[in-house]
């Protein structure tokens, strides 16, 4: 993308003043800013938009050669003169794409400024304040297993290598910055942040609510009636729980301390949450049947 | 061992640009906190990043002190809620199959 059409940027019309500029630049600063729009990708790019057009627009100079050649940028090369080569190639490959009529909508792909900006201005003059690099999101796929304790992975980023410290019990969902890791900054503003969002996938034994954990267990019906004890893998390895006589379908205990690690907390656990299912034996011989209406006969 | 997360708040405004009276009426306001030591104060390095974000408002935007504690509470809301999302959103996982 290289034309940005500034007027429409600011929503202002050809002819407005100095006044309704400034005016429409700061309402739409206050509007876009990265500040007020934490996370949000489209104000950003939608803050440099309007930055860039008041650059041009607030500049007298500036929108005059914006005005005279504007809208029909394709002959920007005769105002540019025996600019640098690589520019004027630059020009004559976008001269081949049409624009006509359906305006100039598109992406900017992160960059700083339009190109547009860049052939008319040149780069090293685009204004005085600077600011903040954009900020870069990324995503990053774990099993819940992973994250059951702290690893180090290394991410590469823009071809940078980044070392990272996943601590454990991060939530899916939860989003962690890393300072300095987006973008660069423009005229000497500090660099973006990388913002890493982490999707946890669902285990297929434990589900997981904070830091607490929760699991099914089959018993089997002699276990549930009379009591009796069994081994559960928990995810610290294997323990022993005591089943108690009669315990109930759906019936639910509480292991404490045996659920996930709270974050940034590694020495204290949430619980785990087990909720007996009780499986009742099926293709039952008719003796077997007979003495299940003998111990149903007997009152209980 | 502390004081290296202390940034002292003449370092900050020469860096910034600014004047002391800059961070003086936000202590006022409730909205900064600083630390004296020797007779010279400094700012908390956790607040750093809500320091300079105050003074990206008031500066770029002309945003002034009552705006800037509007924003920022607002703002605070705003995280709160999307904290709150996602905790909701896990706990019905719960109900769903895993992926």
């Amino acid at each position: 993308m290289a034309f940005v059409d500034y007027y429409q940027a600011l929503g202002i019309t050809k002819s407005a003043t100095d006044k309704d500029i400034k005016a429409a630049y700061r309402k739409m600063a206050r509007k876009f800013h990265p500040d007020v729009n934490p996370d949000n990708k489209d104000a950003q790019k939608k803050f440099q938009e309007i930055n860039e057009a008041n650059e041009v627009l607030s500049d007298p100079e500036k929108r005059k050669k914006y005005d005279q050649y504007g809208k029909d940028w394709k002959h920007a090369d005769q105002f540019q003169g025996a600019r640098q080569s690589q520019q004027r190639q630059q020009q004559q490959s976008w001269g081949q794409q049409d624009f006509g009529g359906g305006g100039f909508g598109g992406d900017f792909g992160g960059e700083d400024y339009s190109d547009f900006f860049s052939s008319m201005f040149g780069r090293g003059k685009q204004r005085q304040a600077n600011f903040k690099g954009q900020d870069f999101n990324a995503e990053l796929r774990l099993n819940l297993r992973d994250v059951y304790t702290s690893q180090k992975q290394t991410l590469t980023v823009n071809g940078k290598n980044l070392r990272l410290t996943i601590p454990a019990g991060i939530e899916n969902g939860q989003t962690i910055k890393i300072k300095g890791h987006g973008g660069p900054g423009t005229n000497g503003g500090p660099a973006g942040d990388l913002l890493i969002k982490f999707a946890i996938a669902n285990d297929p034994e434990f589900k997981r609510v904070g830091s607490d954990l929760y699991k099914t267990v089959e018993v089997d019906l002699l276990t549930a009636v009379l009591g009796n004890e069994i081994t559960i893998d928990t995810l610290n390895g294997k323990v022993k729980l005591k089943v108690n006589p009669e315990t109930q379908n759906g019936a639910k205990v509480k292991l404490k301390g045996k659920g996930f690690p709270v974050y940034k907390k590694e020495t204290q656990f949430g619980d785990l949450y087990i909720t007996y299912l009780v499986k009742i034996p099926t293709g039952l011989t008719d003796k077997q049947k007979e003495l299940f209406k003998q111990i149903f006969e007997t009152d209980i | 061992m502390a004081r290296k997360t202390l940034i002292s708040t003449d370092e900050f405004c020469v860096h910034h640009h600014i004047e002391f009276s800059f961070i003086r009426n936000l202590c006022e306001f409730g909205l900064l906190e600083t630390v004296k030591i020797d007779q010279t104060e400094f700012i908390k390095e956790h607040q750093l990043e809500k320091l300079e974000r105050m003074l990206r408002l008031h500066n770029e935007l002309d945003i002034n002190l009552e705006g800037i504690d509007t924003i920022d509470n607002l703002l605070q809301k705003q995280q709160d809620l999307q904290k709150e999302v996602i905790s909701l959103k896990n706990r019905l996982r719960l109900y769903e199959d895993f992926d």
